[in-house]
């Protein structure tokens, strides 16, 4: 068959770089970056997964339809994610009760004020 | 021509082809890119059904950040970092075990499956004494949870989403170890040569995604959150 046989140096090397990663995440994990921790992190992540499906997965020696699933998978997933937040994160931008609010900001659903003596109840039915 | 393959074509009175290769398929490498497309698949499933926890993590991060910052210092990162070396190196363990299937070194595959399993549960039996900790600290929503406080409730999301990811992870783990201990089992009785290794390369597909999990699981709970309180 004619499956591509990685070199072992080739999975040395990249188990050598997984490492070297792993180690770098952490030592960043301890300085802080500000806002900058997460993307930092998140980008070794990214990086280190892709190391392993390249050469350990052998996807950089697969045919171009396996390569082309494979990149679904991911490009779904940022759909996925980019949709839900686009929403959550701009929805305190018109639906906050007193003016806007800062992107990211929680909308947060409070029980309604029960009424006062003498004033009509305008709570809304559930 | 082996006598496998002979034998083979006598017992079904036509050509000749490999014993593995089945008869709706043209040739083995036809049948190869066929298991491995169908297992990519598989794999895209996979990815989607992590996909929306770690959304569930990431807009809960975003309007709980405090106590995403307290939870993740509450892990341990000693042993989730040990872990992640683990499953790293159980990665290169199935990538070598592929490759002796591939250069027809069946006791080489044999080694490195197992090994490859050991290091599979030694990161199970890791787990099982951070989940156990987890229980005498009282972080174990619905089941012992001490915390009080303001970010008591955002705390116990943070936790219900930690045992989430890392239970679905663990599972799949077990899975893992299963599936290895049969390809163990066909390595061991010679069942694959250089022509026909697809079930050491498949189980090898999903044990690479189990890890790649895992690699983003780490930074997400254990490290991300933590530099706030170095500042």
């Amino acid at each position: 068959m004619a499956g591509h046989i990685s070199p072992i140096r080739t999975y040395i090397a990249i188990f050598g770089a997984l490492m070297v990663a792993t180690i770098i995440t952490v030592a960043v994990a301890f300085i802080n970056l500000g806002t900058l921790n997460f993307p930092v992190a998140l980008g070794i992540a990214i990086v280190k997964a892709t190391l392993v499906i390249l050469f350990f997965m052998h996807v950089k020696y697969s045919s171009r339809l396996t390569k082309l699933i494979c990149g679904g998978a991911f490009f779904f997933l940022v759909i996925l994610f980019t949709l839900t937040m686009t929403d959550y994160l701009s929805r305190g931008w018109f639906t906050s009760p007193r003016g806007t609010a800062a992107a990211g900001t929680q909308v947060t659903i409070e029980e309604p004020r029960p009424a006062a003596e003498g004033e009509p109840d305008t709570r809304a039915e559930p | 021509l082996p006598n496998g393959i002979a034998a083979h074509a006598d017992s079904h009175g036509h050509h000749l082809h490999h014993p593995a290769l089945q008869h709706h398929f043209e040739t083995l490498d036809q049948q190869h890119e066929a298991a491995t497309l169908g297992m990519w698949v598989f794999l895209v499933t996979e990815v989607m059904f992590f996909g929306g926890l770690l959304m569930a993590y990431l807009l809960y991060r975003v309007w709980y950040p405090l106590a995403w910052s307290e939870g993740s210092l509450d892990l341990d990162i000693v042993l989730g970092g040990t872990n992640t070396v683990v499953l790293i190196a159980s990665s290169l363990t199935m990538a070598l075990a592929v490759r002796s299937a591939q250069t027809g070194a069946p006791s080489g595959t044999v080694r490195w499956l197992l090994l490859t399993m050991a290091l599979g549960l030694t990161f199970l039996v890791i787990k099982f004494f951070e989940y156990e900790h987890k229980y005498e600290l009282g972080h174990i929503p619905g089941i012992r949870f001490t915390e009080t406080g303001p970010e008591a409730p955002h705390l116990a999301i943070f936790f219900s989403l930690y045992f989430s990811l890392t239970g679905l992870h663990a599972l799949h783990m077990v899975i893992g170890v299963s599936l290895l201990s049969v390809i163990t089992f066909m390595a061991w009785r010679r069942r694959f040569t250089p022509e026909w290794y697809t079930p050491v390369e498949m189980s090898g597909l999903y044990w690479h995604f189990v890890d790649i999990v895992w690699i983003f699981l780490f930074p997400l709970l254990y490290l991300v959150d933590r530099a706030g309180h170095f500042a």
